[in-house]
């Protein structure tokens, strides 16, 4: 994965609330077999509403989108991160999150920054003119007007972005802790610890 | 001791904790990991291209459903019929070569065991009580009906899973949705659970598991608890529970993958163990009365856009919410509805019976009693009841509910996620309404421009025959 440190550009001033997966990216996209190629279809059923913000010029190339609370709720498809980076963006700012969509963002290299409404509302203002910058070390969104927002981020989460961390590489590291939880489980939980094989 | 009582959710969590780090994640053990076309292709390539092995395939079960079209799987001759969307028989083609490929055991689409992950998960006792199961799906919150700790996860971690047979996750906080009284009759689980999300919405839930307690769910069949359970995740928690209890072993025992002889007892034993302690505490609690629970059918593109049958769709205004009032004007205009509407003046030309959230045998009777000796209504175009397995189909025929729907006009199908979503060819068509018993009402949930009204299966078979939607309880 691609280290994660800075993302500063346009940001979309989408501002919705309760942005759903299937909103990200509608259902009929998720026949693909790769990750790539998805930025097609991201937020296709906002885009056939005039003047949305992501087919006004003005925003063209954005990397961050700002919407409102519950940002990624509904299904869990990750094809919905997928999507988001395909079409170029690299970092969401909402006040909140679903737990599955922050978990795919993360494991995708999207920062999903977690900052109150009012700042929310205020980014939203001035991203309609002006870039925005977010510093993932400092853990914090500024603008050209001397705003400046710091926002938490899980220390795990924000060490394996900074450096670029593959998660599945990490836990296989710990196989021996794994393994000593198996035997355990043989032990403690052996119903649930047989496979399928010997049950059937 | 008021410190070391547990709640349900913390005691399945604390038998699974792998490690703890400093910061208070967890690696987590997975028991059980279902695995279906849409969300595991990109997983196994990952593994492929690592040249990762899957740790536990023993612990893994892969079935199709999601782009399986619900007709006819075999010609007259038996030989299976070819998928016609190229890029749905890709998706299944993987799946088929996957799961061999990695030692998983595969069920076929034209298995009789075929289904939904989240109904031949249960039906087969894969799932189990007090166990981590997880999916490439938001809907395994299903499986919380039989006390599991059940949840969606995206295709990174699913590719985690299969490679490490454990998840890093933060604890979830506890919410417990206390339910006091009995259902009016008529009233139905989805209709509880499409008054629980309306009533704490879809944020209500986020960041923690929900448990469902009261004697209204230590009364509900196992089939109920699933409902219930299933749409956990329309109200943002991300698992919802309801404690294992003699019912559910009853419904357990036997099963193909369930424990077995002295297996058996211990599990009993420990299930019977896991019951939220009294004196735990939940970090938010909701209590709902069940006798203000009616009929219940969603007017917006929200779950929790939800209002009872005899109500009326709401005025924007009459939100409190300057963001909320703006999310129903977009709603209404895209459900072409009008402020003070009574709902049950709304024509349909769509009915779904099916999905992971009510396509169980339960649900087709109820369906089947509202609609024997009575035929849809001629505004009703499309019809289509979908059994949630294979098995739940041979059950339904050998009790002739299929007759009943045939007869009153209704299709039979084949198994699969159907209607529910519109990656397979049963989609609602744009402008359309549809009464259905699925989960979600999202715009284009059910194909580009389809209007979902979310109901329970007795609502949407009152709402085939009279052609719109209907409080069932003028037709019993």
């Amino acid at each position: 994965m691609e280290p994660v440190r800075t993302i500063e550009g346009k940001a979309y001033p989408f501002g919705r609330k309760n942005v759903d997966t299937d909103v990200i990216i509608p259902a009929q996209w998720l026949k693909t077999i790769s990750r790539e190629g998805l930025g097609k279809g991201c937020f296709e059923s906002v885009r056939q509403e005039p003047g949305n913000v992501f087919d006004d010029p003005a925003y063209q190339g954005a990397s961050i989108v700002i919407a409102g609370d519950n940002f990624g709720c509904g299904s869990s498809r990750e094809h919905a991160a997928w999507a988001l980076l395909d079409m170029g963006v690299r970092a969401v700012i909402a006040p909140s999150y679903s737990d599955i969509f922050s978990g795919n963002a993360f494991k995708n290299g999207i920062l999903a920054v977690v900052l109150p409404q009012e700042a929310v509302d205020r980014l939203l203002e001035v991203a309609k003119t002006d870039p925005i910058h977010i510093d993932l070390e400092s853990q914090t969104v500024t603008t050209p007007f001397q705003d400046r927002f710091t926002f938490e981020i899980d220390p795990f989460r924000k060490h394996c972005l900074i450096n670029g961390l593959d998660e599945v590489g990490l836990t296989l590291a710990r196989d021996s802790a794994i393994a000593a939880y198996e035997d355990r489980a043989r032990a403690s939980l052996p119903f649930l610890a047989r496979g399928i094989d010997q049950a059937a | 001791m008021a410190d070391t009582a547990r709640t349900l959710y913390e005691k399945i969590w604390d038998a699974h904790v792998v490690e703890r780090r400093d910061d208070g994640t967890c690696l987590v053990y997975i028991d059980r990991h279902l695995v279906h076309e849409v969300t595991s292709p990109q997983a196994f390539e990952a593994l492929r291209a690592a040249g990762r092995p899957v740790r536990r395939p023993d612990l893994t079960l892969a079935v199709p459903d999601h782009n399986l079209p619900t007709t006819a799987r075999r010609d007259a001759a038996g030989n299976r019929l070819p998928i016609a969307d190229p890029e749905s028989a890709q998706q299944l083609a993987m799946l088929e070569r996957n799961a061999p490929a990695f030692g998983i055991r595969y069920i076929d689409a034209t298995d009789r065991e075929q289904g939904i992950v989240h109904v031949v998960g249960p039906e087969q006792g894969f799932s189990l009580p007090g166990a981590t199961i997880v999916c490439g799906d938001s809907h395994t919150a299903c499986h919380g009906g039989l006390g599991a700790l059940a949840f969606g996860i995206g295709t990174s971690e699913v590719e985690h899973v299969l490679a490490t047979q454990t998840l890093l996750l933060s604890p979830s906080k506890t919410m417990e949705v206390r339910v006091e009284g009995d259902l009016p009759l008529g009233v139905s689980p989805k209709d509880l659970i499409l008054h629980i999300i309306g009533r704490i919405g879809t944020g209500g839930g986020t960041g923690h598991v929900i448990e469902y307690r009261g004697k209204v769910f230590e009364e509900m069949s196992i089939e109920g608890r699933l409902t219930v359970c299933n749409m956990s995740i329309e109200a943002g928690a991300r698992a919802g529970l309801i404690a294992p209890d003699a019912k559910t072993f009853a419904y357990l025992k036997d099963r193909p993958y369930a424990p077995k002889g002295a297996d058996w007892d211990a599990a009993v034993a420990w299930w019977t163990s896991l019951a939220t302690d009294p004196g735990a505490r939940f970090d938010k609690s909701v209590t709902i009365q069940a006798a203000d629970v009616q009929p219940s059918v969603t007017w917006g593109t929200s779950p929790e856009d939800v209002v009872p049958i005899g109500g009326v769709v709401p005025a924007p205004e009459s939100f409190a919410d300057a963001s909320k009032q703006d999310a129903a004007r977009k709603s209404l205009d895209y459900m072409g509805l009008t402020p003070g509407q009574r709902m049950d003046a709304v024509e349909i030309q769509n009915v779904f019976i099916g999905s992971c959230t009510n396509s169980r045998i339960e649900d087709l009777r109820a369906a089947a009693a509202v609609l024997k000796g009575r035929t849809k209504a001629p505004n009703v175009k499309w019809a289509i009841v979908v059994p949630g397995s294979g098995l739940v189909k041979e059950q339904a025929e050998a009790e002739g509910l299929d007759q009943v729907f045939i007869a009153a006009g209704l299709e039979w199908r084949e198994p699969g996620c159907s209607a529910c979503l519109g990656m397979n060819p049963d989609k609602v068509p744009a402008g359309e309404r549809c009464a259905s018993t699925s989960n979600r009402n999202f715009v284009g949930r059910q194909g580009p421009g389809a209007r979902t009204h979310l109901v329970s299966p007795a609502m949407a078979a009152a709402a085939a025959v009279t052609g719109r939607l209907t409080d069932v309880r003028e037709l019993v």
